[in-house]
């Protein structure tokens, strides 16, 4: 191999090596120590000071500590299934939303794409927590939400939204609904208008059309959109602790609780971990589906 | 082909359109408001900005952050486009696949898996928390999303003009220089803002990997709205909304003019032919 060519694939390879793969190590080395209160809070499970043997000696004295913890406590199962739950029926709400303005955005004239397209984009750029706080405003019980109810008289009592499971649902809507839009669009907007036109002369209802043509050729779209949104959701720590009660156990918060409040690293590397191995089905599904998407589409 | 909307789209793309900005319209309207109750009109008044604008720690914080931005922003992208050109162009070597895996990887990586990953990494190795630890977190996010854009337009450019350059007697390094970053350069600019602006807004990592004296904006804003909603952060808020929107709108206006004078190029090329 030639120096630079060698030197252009080592810089960053080591780079992502030092930054993604060793802590990664670590993580796992420490969700296998045992919690001591010391500075920093672990005694680790095993260092290469004593030698093979010593790590070997090491290996044999792994007890899964953290990991029993979490199986024991009830909670953070808890936390990992509500997560899941979350996760998925805000990702159909994403979808039942973002569809129609997907639809609408591809179906519009041409030249107003390209616009529609910034202005979907555009609050994405704006800060993620800008975009929660804004939801606060709106959803506490002297927000807008209520404000605006009960000057029109359809409610006399605020409604409590704030603080609940409902507040979780909507701020992962408003915040990853461009996340689905995108895909959506991208594939609506590659159906070959002729279709639908060859269908409509042969009678097909403007519905029928659209349930066995549009829809079928939108599956793709709608596929990425929704792994798109799943797959960060269940992690997601803001829009939990911002919008949502102490009764909204979410994993991300837990583990961010583990570490900030509780001081317990150990337990918060676990919780990590298992965490991973959780998204790690939705990932290579999304990844696979990706991969033949493009195949078909090459 | 439709040239007007149906009744059905436009109603669609009004509710749609209206979910996404209507709560960021509430927060612009009433940083202006006069009274300290947020949602209580009380007239208009630039008061929250000047009391903003006067706040050293906010001040401060957004010193720190555009800072960190800038720099972990352009060591994305240099790494990005490294990886990228690797990914792309340099065929197969040893252990591709994991390479491959560690760009993929912290893109669907939840935010404080890495933010703990890397923190246990600092605390292992001793470098004290600050503005390093944060820049260079951000800046291994970032490079994975820089990889993605650059290599996507990376792949889409016909490889024989390389390899015409290297023929015609360029170095590897002068035709990289001459020919690829030229066509690439729209794609590397991309990438340098998508980072710049992922590292502004990132509240999650920077937590893990900041020390004291290190708070950065979001920390800040952060810090402030879990006491509640309040006319200063509105004021804050509507500020970094103007900033964003500005250089969204300015970098899509010249997306479109660059777009457009290579069509021209095309079709002048074309006519000569």
């Amino acid at each position: 191999m030639r120096t630079p060519r060698k030197l252009l694939i080592l810089t960053p390879y080591l780079w992502l090596g030092l930054f993604f793969l060793v802590p990664f190590l670590i993580v796992i080395k420490i969700a296998l120590s045992d919690s001591v209160t010391a500075s920093p809070p672990y005694a680790p499970a095993f260092s290469l000071d004593d030698g093979l043997a010593g790590l070997r000696a090491s290996f044999a004295a792994l007890d899964f500590e953290n990991f029993l913890w979490l199986a024991e406590d009830g909670i953070y199962l808890k936390a990992y299934l509500n997560s899941v739950k979350v996760a998925a029926i805000a990702t159909l709400l994403t979808l039942l939303i973002g569809y129609p303005v997907a639809y609408a955005m591809a179906k519009a004239p041409r030249d107003w794409r390209k616009t529609l397209l910034l202005l979907v984009i555009l609050p994405f750029w704006t800060s993620f927590l800008i975009r929660i706080y804004a939801w606060i405003g709106i959803l506490k019980n002297e927000g807008f939400l209520n404000l605006a109810l009960m000057k029109l008289g359809i409610i006399d009592q605020p409604l409590a939204i704030m603080h609940t499971e409902l507040a979780v649902y909507i701020g992962i809507v408003y915040s990853y609904l461009p996340f689905m839009i995108l895909p959506l669009y991208a594939s609506l907007e590659r159906i070959d208008g002729k279709l639908l036109e060859a269908a409509e002369d042969l009678g097909c209802s403007a519905f029928a059309a659209f349930r066995q043509i549009t829809l079928p050729l939108s599956l793709p779209g709608v596929v990425a959109g929704c792994f798109l949104v799943f797959i960060p959701a269940i992690g997601e720590f803001v829009i939990p602790d911002l919008l949502g009660g102490s009764g909204t156990l979410m994993i991300g918060k837990t583990l961010w609780l583990e570490f900030f409040s509780n001081r317990d690293w150990g337990v918060a590397a676990a919780v990590a971990i298992v965490l991973l191995t959780i998204l790690i089905v939705p990932i290579v599904l999304f990844q696979r589906h990706q991969q033949k998407h493009q195949e078909e589409l090459g | 082909m439709i040239r007007r909307f149906n009744m059905f789209n436009l109603t669609s793309l009004t509710f749609g359109l209206a979910f996404l900005y209507l709560p960021l319209l509430l927060v612009v309207i009433y940083s202006f408001n006069d009274s300290r109750l947020v949602t209580v009109w009380g007239g208009f008044s630039t008061k929250w900005y000047g009391i903003v604008l006067n706040n050293d720690a906010y001040l401060e914080a957004a010193w720190i952050t555009l800072r960190i931005a800038f720099v972990s922003a352009t060591l994305a992208t240099v790494l990005g486009t490294l990886s990228a050109v690797a990914m792309v162009r340099a065929g197969s070597f040893p252990g591709r696949t994991l390479f491959s895996g560690m760009i993929f990887a912290p893109l669907v990586m939840p935010e404080v898996v890495t933010g703990l990953s890397l923190l246990l990494l600092f605390v292992a190795i001793g470098l004290d928390r600050g503005f390093w630890t944060i820049t260079i977190a951000h800046a291994t996010f970032a490079m994975c999303y820089a990889s993605v854009v650059i290599s996507s337009r990376l792949a889409s450019f016909d490889r024989s003009l390389e390899d015409a350059a290297l023929d015609l007697g360029c170095t590897p390094f002068s035709a990289f220089r001459q020919v690829t970053l030229p066509v690439i350069a729209p794609a590397v600019i991309s990438a340098w803002l998508l980072s710049f602006t992922l590292s502004l807004d990132d509240l999650v990592i920077a937590t893990f990997t900041s020390g004291p004296g290190s708070t950065t904006l979001p920390m800040k804003l952060y810090s402030s709205v879990r006491l509640g909603v309040s006319p200063e952060i509105n004021a804050l808020s509507t500020m970094l909304i103007g900033i964003v929107t500005a250089g969204v709108i300015t970098a899509s206006l010249v997306n479109r003019r660059q777009e457009r004078r290579r069509q021209q190029d095309h079709r002048a090329a074309a006519a000569a032919a």
